[in-house]
């Protein structure tokens, strides 16, 4: 019975598709760099392994992440993944048991019930035959919400679902044809000789009650054969090629490797990772806000893999870092988006396989002409000082902030030096984020001069986003410290005093300063110490972004104002007295968009700050807690 | 640049300003104007040169820069656009909403494709 045909689409499907990821990740493999290399032979023979493994289970098979977004959603996924592993598990088991000789190929499993049609009548067999049909209607519950949610996403909580290539929909379509043309064989088979589960049985009895079915099931087990070879065929070219490719990626990323700055074969294993589940797309405020559908990681990542014309998708983004949050597979989205951004502008022609990893690629990125160039700045003369104050540039633009940071730091009694009072030179991240790393490196050199002659051991700024550079990518001995960091810090030793003030306000995490650099529960300290702190909705690692952001080189303003507008109203859903950011940016853009008063957490705590002592008065009085109309 | 002075016979002579609108290079223009139309809108108030780093380090301004791609003087514009640090200050200020760190991306930009014979 071994010689049936109908078995082989499956069996060259399979073979293939592991003759591929095998070859395709020793190519992988090969490419890492050396350091890599070595994290990965490490991390096989140690704790990684078993992190590794763990994640597997809980990741790739039960989707916790997902079912922490959303359960109907993460079941699923779950359903899908977890129901067909389980089925390949018991189905194997099975026909290593019941079957007539023990060590089958995978194909003798898969089609189980065409070669032992009579097996299940009763005892053990029966109750196996039972649980093999649970498993089936386990995969097929979770295939009718997915069918659903192609049609309606709003019912697992998502905006909006991904947009697929024809070959996606092949794929997508033949995977949706594997189970129920499996239902459909064992049921017409268990029909005409009587056997069967509760579901294959009895489905089989119904059918062949007013059905040829012994004429009819050899066309659905053909069906069911055809439909996984096409899959597995289809595979490495469609977004299911993450089933696989996921299991490289975990094991990487368990073992330390990391997408750094420049692409890899690491980066080529996370854009095939990708299962374009949409989960970034219904989180990102361009689609949410500003009705902008074709941008989001999920698109990105797709054209990255099919080496599309993708300049436009990847200027294209605020770079928040929401989908970094809640992407399931974990995909380093943003760093990923600034390797593509460094690349500038690319040849549309497609790169041979071979000139990814190799030489053309880094020479591109060699050659290419920088485009800036600040030779007209002058080394500054520099003085000493134990602390700096770098106010940024955006800082300027919000001049009540740095009024507000002088009042704060001169009634703590720091002796501090304002770096850029006159005009300083930009940080360099916004170079960066337009994927100019060479030409920031040059401000980046300035700053650091000036930094490293001041002999500063604190470093303070206004502004997340030079704060998130200045941590990042200078080499400096200060300690660098956001105001909110600092003022905590002032508050912690007792060298700043100050009132309370009767108002409700709330606070809004910047990109740069939450998800960027971590910085939540400082700021937080700091207001709920001078006012009451409300809760918002989308607070911490899922913050929203003001719209403003330099991470997008291309969006208009009437699409940031929306985006502005949209936030500013999540945000003030409580009718907070305040609305308090910590970023000059945000403050200037929400100030815009919303009606409730912005400030920033400096001005909230300049404030507090008690009023100059008057000598008419007693010192007693100058410090008692007051509500002060306004900052 | 333009207020660079020749010497005739002991005099200081300024270059010609006179623009030949047959024979200037638009194409910069079109590829800016094409890429990003907000462009248009600026009525050259000059906020952006006021609030601009780059500018209080050397002689820069997105106002000025706005003639020289409208005129298309690409050899002052050349010097000129690669002094801009992105800051993005500019973008902040603009009354009219002109996404100004995207001229900036796309004047360099079309200068670096015309240079290659690309436009």
């Amino acid at each position: 019975m071994n010689s049936e045909i109908f078995i082989w689409p499956f069996n060259l499907g399979l073979y293939f598709i592991l003759i591929y990821s095998v070859v395709r990740s020793t190519i992988w493999f090969r490419s890492l760099s050396r350091a890599d290399k070595l994290r990965l032979q490490r991390g096989f023979f140690g704790m990684p392994f078993m992190q590794s493994i763990r994640e597997i289970f809980m990741e790739s098979l039960l989707h916790r992440r997902i079912f922490k977004k959303n359960p109907v959603l993460g079941y699923m996924h779950m359903s899908l993944a977890f129901g067909w592993f389980l089925l390949i598990v018991f189905g194997t088991i099975e026909a290593d048991f019941f079957g007539e000789r023990h060590l089958n190929p995978p194909s003798h499993a898969i089609f189980f019930r065409w070669f032992n049609p009579e097996h299940g009548a009763s005892g053990l067999a029966a109750i196996y035959g039972h649980w093999m049909d649970f498993l089936l209607v386990f995969i097929l519950s979770g295939l009718l919400l997915a069918v659903v949610k192609r049609f309606i996403p709003g019912m697992m909580g998502m905006k909006k679902t991904t947009r697929h290539t024809w070959t996606d929909r092949i794929a997508l379509t033949s995977l949706w044809l594997i189970f129920p043309s499996r239902l459909l064989a064992e049921g017409f088979t268990c029909g005409v000789h009587g056997s069967g589960g509760f579901l294959t049985g009895n489905l089989g009895a119904a059918l062949t009650s007013f059905l040829p079915a012994a004429d009819i099931a050899p066309y659905f087990w053909w069906l069911y054969s055809l439909s996984l070879g096409t899959f597995f065929f289809l595979l490495p070219v469609t977004r299911y090629f993450h089933i696989p490719v996921e299991l490289i990626l975990i094991f990487m990323r368990n073992s330390g490797i990391t997408t750094a700055d420049r692409w890899s074969a690491y980066s080529e294993v996370q854009t095939h990772a990708c299962s374009s589940c949409g989960i970034c797309i219904s989180v990102c405020q361009m689609s949410r806000a500003a009705g902008i559908n074709d941008m989001q990681s999920a698109y990105f990542i797709k054209g990255l893999r099919n080496e599309r014309d993708i300049a436009a998708i990847t200027a294209n983004c605020l770079m928040c870092g929401r989908c970094d949050e809640v992407c399931p597979v974990g995909i380093e989205l943003g760093p990923l988006r600034l390797i593509e951004r460094r690349q500038g502008e690319r040849p549309a022609t497609r790169l041979k396989f071979i000139d990814r990893y190799g030489l053309t690629r880094r020479r591109e990125q060699i050659e290419r002409e920088p485009t800036q160039s600040y030779s007209y700045l002058v080394p500054e003369e520099e003085e000493q000082a134990d602390v700096l104050f770098f106010a940024g540039c955006m800082t300027h633009l919000t001049p009540s902030v740095i009024v507000a940071m002088k009042k704060i730091m001169e009634s703590a009694g720091v002796m501090y030096r304002f770096m850029d009072e006159e005009g300083g030179v930009c940080c360099g991240r916004p170079l960066m984020l337009a994927g100019r790393d060479r030409e920031a490196r040059e401000l980046i050199n300035h700053n650091s001069d000036i930094i490293w002659k001041s002999g500063a051991k604190t470093l303070v700024t206004s502004c997340p986003i030079c704060y998130k550079v200045f941590r990042e990518s200078y080499y400096l001995e200060a300690q660098v410290m956001h105001h909110s960091e600092f003022i905590n810090l002032l508050i912690e030793e007792g060298s700043l005093r100050l009132g309370y003030l009767h108002r409700r306000v709330v606070y809004h995490d910047p990109c740069d300063l939450g998800r960027g650099s971590g910085i939540y529960d400082e700021p937080r300290a700091v207001i709920s110490y001078v006012a009451e702190l409300q809760p918002v909705p989308e607070a911490r690692s899922m913050s929203l972004c003001c719209g403003g952001s330099l991470g997008n080189l291309t969006l208009s303003s009437e699409k940031r104002a929306l985006i502005a507008a949209d936030a500013a109203g999540t945000l003030t859903r409580s009718a907070p007295d305040a609305l308090i950011t910590a970023c000059p940016q945000c403050k200037k853009t929400f100030a815009q968009a919303t009606e409730t008063r912005v400030s920033d957490i400096a001005e909230l705590v300049a404030v507090a700050l008690p009023k100059p002592v008057r000598r008419t008065r007693s010192r007693s009085s100058a410090n008692t807690v007051r509500t002060v109309a306004d900052g | 640049m333009s207020e660079q002075k020749a010497n005739r016979f002991g005099f200081a002579v300024n270059r010609s300003r006179a623009i030949n609108y047959d024979t200037s290079d638009r194409k910069v223009r079109e590829y800016v104007t094409l890429r990003e139309p907000s462009f248009r809108l600026c009525f050259a108030c000059g906020g952006c040169t006021a609030a601009c780093t780059a500018g209080q380090h050397a002689p820069f301004s997105l106002r000025k820069m706005n003639t020289y791609i409208r005129r298309g003087e690409i050899d002052t514009l050349r010097e000129e656009v690669a002094r801009c640090m992105l800051c993005g200050k500019c973008l902040l200020v603009c009354p009219r909403g002109v996404n100004t760190r995207n001229v900036v991306a796309m004047t360099a930009e079309g200068i670096r494709k015309l240079d290659r014979n690309e436009l």
